[in-house]
């Protein structure tokens, strides 16, 4: 079957594989009707029963008192916000993941579907394999796992050996975006339901994430939560979890979304694939999915982060391993590394917040061979990356990683959000080519982008005289 | 590792899903000139000489062909080495809070 025939036929697939028309949310020439989409999940209270039934969520939440001092320690005087941590690692498959998986999982057994199938390299897989050998469905997991060499990630090996235990089969695949080619073939011969990342049912599936962290941190302070900071992908963290927020009543919150630092490399480039720690939470799909949502593998993404995040940092992958040990040690908590990129950042965004403020880390994952920093770091070295301490300011992605050797050195650093709005606004120019936007494109547009229209409109007219030949 | 499976066993076959050049247009030089290759494992239904084409049932019931390329692949990641450059962080942090955060 070539890749161009696949290819041509993938709405058609995704249709009968997603048991979801998009085009019945189409309101103009891009935009769409979001709220309705969404609407095919459920309501919050359907979901909650939903991912009870399989043993999800009502994770604990942890205050984190040592780091806390820690920030305290480091902040200006009367500054240093609570922090506490969302052990989300207590799920069934390790990760919130089993919170996106759940309601896929559900729907593919309700409709009669003889399987599922998802393509990730993330713990997204395991939880898949996790929730379909719960409620009883074959389970196809597709993978980018080595390089050219044959070389495979750790982390990536270790969540297809995961995917294994809970009886699913694992594609692995060397590196390369035609994975989706790969997966598009495999659902048109097995008939099976695309858990995609990016359906309304993963993305909603998180909404349990946030309203139960704002009920938990409620519950206990008579309070919401003044921060909440988000590892940022592919959206849907942020997406669901800002929902989740405002559902709960917490709409004052602020959302701040968190990527690793990997400027620089290619995501589907054979040689850079092995020169990174990180498979996920990094800039390497954190940007391309906020200036562009709808490059997933679904034609609507109902991951839209833009419309929820206040601020959006990253970190270096030196501070996320400084501060995998930090929790091990001082809260005896140990993790897996990419699950404490937002911690990282907690670290430094708490020093700027007052003392009786709180501020929450919304998730962990588990951690174990593969998923650690020696595992981890050892790859880095044997691939050519130099691991020293130091200032992270020296880190360079794919070159030299570099573990903070104080605590002070670890810094969220804000990546502008005005700047990603506009990226989005000159893709979706591109997008539409010759095509007029109409003005319901327009008011899709700013609340994607949640600024106003005239603003969007501004922005759009430059990016067309740009265009322009 | 063992040289011929047997009927039964747990086993790893190999396929080019892309040969090199025809890889998606939007994939750089260096992922351009390597194949797509595909591993999946599976209970071996026929063959067994590896390097020789082989049928395999997998985990989700699907039979694929393709090459045999090993009989009960290890998973092949562990917890690497000890990390000279974590291991001091411990006690270095604890310290520091213990003199109240002292030359911060």
């Amino acid at each position: 079957m070539s890749y161009a025939a696949v290819m041509g036929r993938r709405n058609d697939i995704m249709v009968r594989a997603a048991g979801l028309d998009y085009r019945d949310f189409t309101t103009g020439t891009l935009a769409f009707d979001y709220e309705a989409m969404m609407k095919v999940a459920g309501d919050l209270a359907t979901i909650r029963e939903i991912q009870r039934q399989t043993r999800v969520g009502d994770t604990p939440l942890w205050e984190l008192n040592n780091i806390t001092r820690l920030a305290r320690q480091l902040a200006p005087p009367g500054k240093g916000a609570r922090i506490f941590l969302k052990d989300e690692a207590a799920n069934p498959s390790g990760s919130f993941k089993a919170r996106r998986a759940a309601l896929s999982v559900f729907h593919a057994a309700r409709n009669g579907y003889p399987g599922v199938a998802a393509a990730t390299s993330g713990n997204y897989g395991a939880a898949v394999a996790s929730q379909a050998a719960m409620r009883g469905l074959p389970c196809i997991i597709i993978q980018e796992v080595f390089d050219s060499r044959g070389v495979g990630q750790p982390e990536i090996l270790e969540k297809g050996r995961a995917c294994e235990a809970y009886g699913a089969e694992v594609v692995q695949l060397t590196v390369g975006p035609e994975l989706f080619y790969v997966f598009l073939v495999t659902l048109e011969e097995t008939g099976y339901f695309n858990a995609s990342l990016y359906t309304p049912y993963s993305v909603a599936g998180i909404e349990t994430l946030g309203y139960e962290l704002a009920e938990q941190v409620y519950g206990r302070e008579g309070r919401y939560p003044d921060a909440v900071v988000v590892t940022h992908a592919g959206g849907g963290n942020v997406t669901g979890t800002a929902r989740g927020l405002r559902k709960a009543g917490a709409a004052a919150t602020q959302v701040i979304g968190v990527s690793v630092d990997l400027t620089g490399l290619h995501m589907a480039s054979d040689r850079d694939f092995n020169r990174k720690s990180f498979t996920t939470g990094h800039t390497g799909f954190g940007i391309p999915f906020l200036t562009w949502p709808d490059r997933a593998d679904v034609p609507r993404n109902a991951a839209r982060p833009l419309r929820y995040l206040d601020r959006y940092v990253l970190v270096t992958q030196g501070e996320v391993f400084y501060v995998t040990e930090l929790l091990a040690q001082l809260e005896g908590l140990e993790r897996g590394p990419a699950g404490n990129t937002s911690l990282a950042a907690a670290i430094s965004l708490a020093q700027e917040m007052d003392r009786d403020q709180i501020l929450v880390v919304q998730e962990s994952e588990y951690t174990g061979a593969g998923k650690h920093p020696w595992a981890q770091l050892t790859f880095a070295r044997e691939n050519g990356i130099a691991v020293e301490r130091g200032d992270p300011a020296g880190n360079r992605p794919g070159e030299r990683i570099v573990i903070p050797e104080h605590p002070r050195q670890v810094k969220a650093k804000d990546y502008p959000l005005d700047g990603v709005c506009r990226s989005y606004l000159r893709n979706a120019v591109a997008r539409a080519g010759s095509a007029a936007l109409t003005p319901a494109d327009h008011r899709f547009l700013a609340e994607d982008v949640r600024r106003d229209e005239e603003w969007v409109k501004r922005v759009l007219e430059e990016a067309r005289t740009v265009e322009a030949p | 590792m063992t040289k011929r499976a047997q009927v039964g066993d747990w086993v790893q076959i190999h396929r080019v899903v892309l040969p090199a050049g025809a890889r998606a247009p939007q994939v750089p030089a260096d992922t351009q000139s390597a194949p797509l290759e595909m591993w999946v494992k599976g209970i071996l239904l026929a063959g067994g000489e590896l390097g020789q084409p082989a049928r395999i049932r997998t985990a989700a019931g699907r039979e694929l062909e393709g090459r045999l390329v090993a009989v009960r692949p290890p998973p092949g990641h562990d917890f690497g080495e000890p990390v000279p450059q974590l291991a001091a962080i411990g006690a270095e942090v604890r310290a520091w809070l213990e003199r109240g955060g002292e030359g911060s």
